[in-house]
């Protein structure tokens, strides 16, 4: 690709551009946009549940007659919840944002490898999530059959779940072509004495996210493409014989089976977890490494964790599927792969406690935030135990006990792992720091509302509350006990919400700062800091191309003249 | 500074990043027609009965189409070669039969779908025509979006080959690969559908 | 990148030549073979042993694979063993269900 350096308008620079730095910012903003958006969906079903059939404040006219929630536009929340802050928010903040801009720079590459094809994947999500939300504006609303569209509901569901199908297909594309790139990148692109075991954490765990979107996303666009050709042509993949819906029988050949979806799902659904979590990982090395001065503690080990994780990420799905009436074999198979799997998480989370000790903590607000991390996804990982056995996951499935569960690995795991994320690099992006005070207070409301809102979901789910129940549990007797926790959790989500604020200004008003005129303020060894054109980053990130001469984390070595050593310092 | 690599072969890994990159493509490639596979074998496993092939379909068709693609791979192969060798009307010559012969197969199989509508045979009908109909359609995509590429070198990207050689001879080398995985998928996709 | 001489085109010319007369007729074998009043599995296993020496024979020669790079390999391998898994666990669950 050779540097043309024609007239560059506003729509080459920023709209249509090709440098992997406003790509990341692109789907940056779009994600976190999604992000508030699915997370209000979220605030709406929540008030149904503290006050059921009680009309919704502000928003309660576009949703039903008089203000209420009917059970129906409650599922479509529920659904698209699900898929907006997974498909929409997460992945392309964690994978699309943050490693399509800080991948090249670490490993010292001027762009990706397909730069084209970089801007391709960004415009195929912008066009997939429009594809999505316009779910709401059809007949009968939006999908709301669960984020996981089980068959055969989903397959005589209305038009929102067609809806749904085809802004997956967009999606799936577009993480493709991600995929590809960033895999091509690390592979083909890296500096001169940059070798594989002297890559930071944060681009392995790129890597390794990279391999399973490729090889599980796949699978999911079969099914989407079958279910599509359920609905639209009438045929029988998932539908089974003798279907009788609201006492017609349904006319469809039948023969199909309601499993073959779930398996096909869950083939991409399990990996997508790790893919959730992964990048996660990465940006809480950079942080805790950076901020205690001292190595991460086992690099190898991490970096052989994470790629033992991968390959087991494959062979676990079934796991959600313990209910389905899987023989002894196939159950045993998958509950033993599944306690596997956490063997490598446990090894990370351990490198990550271990990497605390002895370090010169600093206390800033990227660290407050990483550390959180720590002993949420511990909870969130240890709560996952119970669902990987199946004799305790057959009364826990489909309960509160699951949403508690993946919400503390996703919410303060992730989502505290991607706030670290913007902290420690905003200063790399825009030349300015965040404010610190706002920043605290942003972690310290953050964590103790996070918990608010999913630990009572442990109570409730042991207690026998199913998921996806729009009177939350109120029909049965069983869980009178714990309804009480439903008011708790809206109050704690409606104040978590509100703690967003304070995010929110601080990006305002950091944004209108001043430039600090510093290129590396937080005083970092990885390349992205001494990238040497100074931040905002211009076009081809290196004055000069680094040559790189030691491991990433070479902090306070001995008879060093200061307490970092910059991985392109000679030795 | 331009992108290292887009020609030039990196060192460590002998490959140019266009190379890798189709390879990736072509391995998603394959988990995307491997769920339709696995789709295929779950159904009929688990149905009551399911229809022998040949009973419904035309065999004569399909191996025909089989030659028309097998044929392409050779054409497409070979015009490669021809770059490589700088003869450049031989690679056009060839470039154009495995288009002839990509759309041959579009022909043969617009008569075959045809057919059996006019016989009431639809997707719906049963699972084998709707797994048939899914999996030899997406193919079809698959082999129309081809021809788009493989035009695209012929016709008004064979600039390329005056501006930037080796690097058009990377491309047709990326496309190709892309077309041989078209036709490896229709060698599986045709026994198994038509004669089992 | 011209990392083929002319010499070793003209000899892959050749080889493509004998690849295309090999998959020619081993589409006739496959087509004869469904002639055979074979059982379902013995069917089956043969068809796909045919169809994977045409295909190999694909992947060898006109993709090059047989002098491919080891990073080629590697990806390929990872995306064998996750077919692998794909086209028998569920399958694998579906034979081995739960005598109720």
């Amino acid at each position: 690709m050779t540097s043309e350096h024609h007239k560059e308008n506003f729509l080459t620079k920023y709209i249509w551009s090709t440098d992997h730095k406003i790509i990341g910012l692109q789907y940056g903003i779009t994600a976190l946009l999604w992000l508030l958006f699915g997370f209000i969906l979220m605030l709406i079903m929540r008030y149904q549940l503290a006050y059921p059939e009680t009309p919704i404040p502000i928003v309660g006219a576009l949703l039903g007659e008089g203000g209420l929630l009917p059970p129906e536009m409650y599922n479509s929340l529920g659904a698209m919840h699900g898929t907006i802050m997974i498909f929409l928010g997460v992945v392309p903040l964690a994978f699309g944002a943050f490693g399509n801009y800080f991948v090249p720079l670490q490993i010292g590459a001027i762009d990706m490898a397909f730069p084209k094809l970089n801007a391709a994947s960004y415009w195929m999500y912008f066009v997939g999530s429009i594809i999505m939300v316009t779910g709401f504006f059809v007949p009968g609303g939006a999908a709301n059959s669960g984020w996981t569209s089980y068959p055969p509901l989903s397959n005589i569901a209305t038009t929102g779940q067609t809806v749904w199908l085809c802004g997956m297909v967009f999606l799936i594309t577009s993480s493709l072509l991600g995929s590809i790139n960033i895999l091509a990148t690390v592979i083909q692109l890296r500096a001169e004495g940059m070798s594989w075991m002297r890559l930071p954490i944060f681009v392995w765990v790129q890597f390794i996210t990279a391999f399973l979107l490729l090889l599980a996303f796949p699978p999911l666009e079969a099914a989407s493409v079958l279910q599509l050709m359920d609905r639209l042509a009438g045929t029988s993949f998932f539908m089974p014989s003798g279907l009788v819906v609201s006492g017609v029988a349904l006319s469809n050949t039948g023969g199909g089976s309601p499993l073959l979806w779930q398996h096909l799902f869950w083939f991409l659904a399990h990996p997508e977890v790790y893919v959730l979590i992964l990048p996660a990982f990465g940006i809480v090395v950079e942080v805790i490494a950076n901020n205690t001065r001292r190595p991460i503690w086992g690099y190898k080990s991490i970096v052989y964790a994470g790629i033992f994780l991968g390959f087991m990420s494959f062979i676990v799905w079934a796991h959600h599927m313990f209910i389905t009436g899987m023989g002894t074999t196939m159950s045993s198979f998958f509950q033993t792969t599944t306690m596997i799997i956490s063997i490598p998480s446990v090894v990370i989370l351990t490198a990550l406690f271990m990497s605390l000790w002895g370090g010169s903590i600093r206390y800033n607000t990227p660290m407050l935030f990483a550390l959180g991390f720590l002993p949420m996804f511990g909870i969130g990982g240890l709560t996952g135990l119970p669902l990987g056995l199946a004799a305790a996951d057959i009364y826990l499935h489909d309960t509160y006990y699951v949403i508690g569960h993946f919400h503390y690995v996703v919410a303060p795991g992730t989502i505290f792992a991607l706030f670290a994320g913007i902290y420690y690099w905003f200063p790399k992006m825009t030349g300015k720091r965040m404010n610190e005070t706002l920043g605290k207070l942003h972690f310290f409301f953050s964590l103790i509302f996070m918990n608010g809102v999913f630990l009572p979901m442990m109570a409730q789910g042991l207690a026998g509350v199913s998921r996806r129940l729009w009177d939350g549990g109120e029909m049965y007797a069983h869980a009178a006990g714990v309804l009480y926790l439903n008011e708790v959790m809206s109050v704690s989500a409606w104040l978590l919400g509100m703690t967003q604020i304070f995010f929110i200004v601080n990006m305002i008003i950091s944004l209108l700062g001043k430039k600090t005129g510093e290129d590396n303020p937080w005083q970092a060894t990885t390349l992205d800091w001494s990238a040497t054109t100074s931040p905002p980053l211009g076009h081809g990130n290196f004055e000069v191309v680094p040559t790189v001469y030691r491991g990433p984390y070479e902090y306070s070595v001995p008879g060093a003249d200061k307490d970092f050593t910059p991985q392109n310092e000679k030795a | 500074m331009d992108i290292p690599f887009t020609v030039k072969d990196r060192p460590d890994t002998g490959l140019y990043n266009g190379k890798l990159g189709i390879w990736l493509f072509l391995a998603s490639e394959v988990m995307l027609f491997g769920g339709l596979f696995s789709a295929y074998v779950f159904l009929r496993t688990g149905a009551e009965s399911w229809p022998v092939g040949s009973d419904i379909l035309n065999v004569p068709m399909a191996t025909l189409n089989t030659i028309f693609l097998i044929t392409s791979s050779v054409t497409m192969v070979m015009s490669w070669a021809s770059l490589k060798l700088n003869d450049f009307g031989k690679f056009k010559m060839y470039l154009g039969f495995t288009i002839l012969l990509a759309c041959g197969f579009l022909v043969v199989k617009y008569f075959e779908y045809t057919a059996k509508f006019e016989h009431h045979l639809y997707p719906s009908t049963n699972n084998f025509l709707g797994i048939y109909f899914t999996m030899t359609g997406l193919h079809v995509l698959h082999i129309v979006g081809g021809i788009i590429v493989l035009f695209y070198f012929l016709v008004p990207g064979n600039k390329m080959w005056q501006s930037d050689p080796d690097r058009f001879v990377n491309r047709i080398e990326i496309v190709g690969l892309y077309w041989h995985f078209v036709d490896l998928v229709w060698i599986f996709l045709f026994p198994v559908f038509y004669l089992l | 990148m011209s990392e083929y001489t002319t010499e070793e085109i003209h000899h892959h010319v050749k080889t493509y030549v004998m690849v295309f007369v090999a998959l020619a007729a081993l589409t006739i074998v496959t087509v004869a073979i469904s002639y055979l009043d074979l059982g379902v599995v013995p069917a089956v296993i043969l068809a796909l042993i045919v169809a994977s020496i045409k295909g190999s024979l694909v992947a060898c020669y006109f993709m090059h694979l047989i002098s491919e790079k080891v990073t080629i390999y590697w990806t390929l391998l990872v995306t064998l063993a996750c077919f692998l898994v794909l086209m028998f666990v569920p399958l694998s669950t579906m034979l081995a269900q739960a005598k109720i």
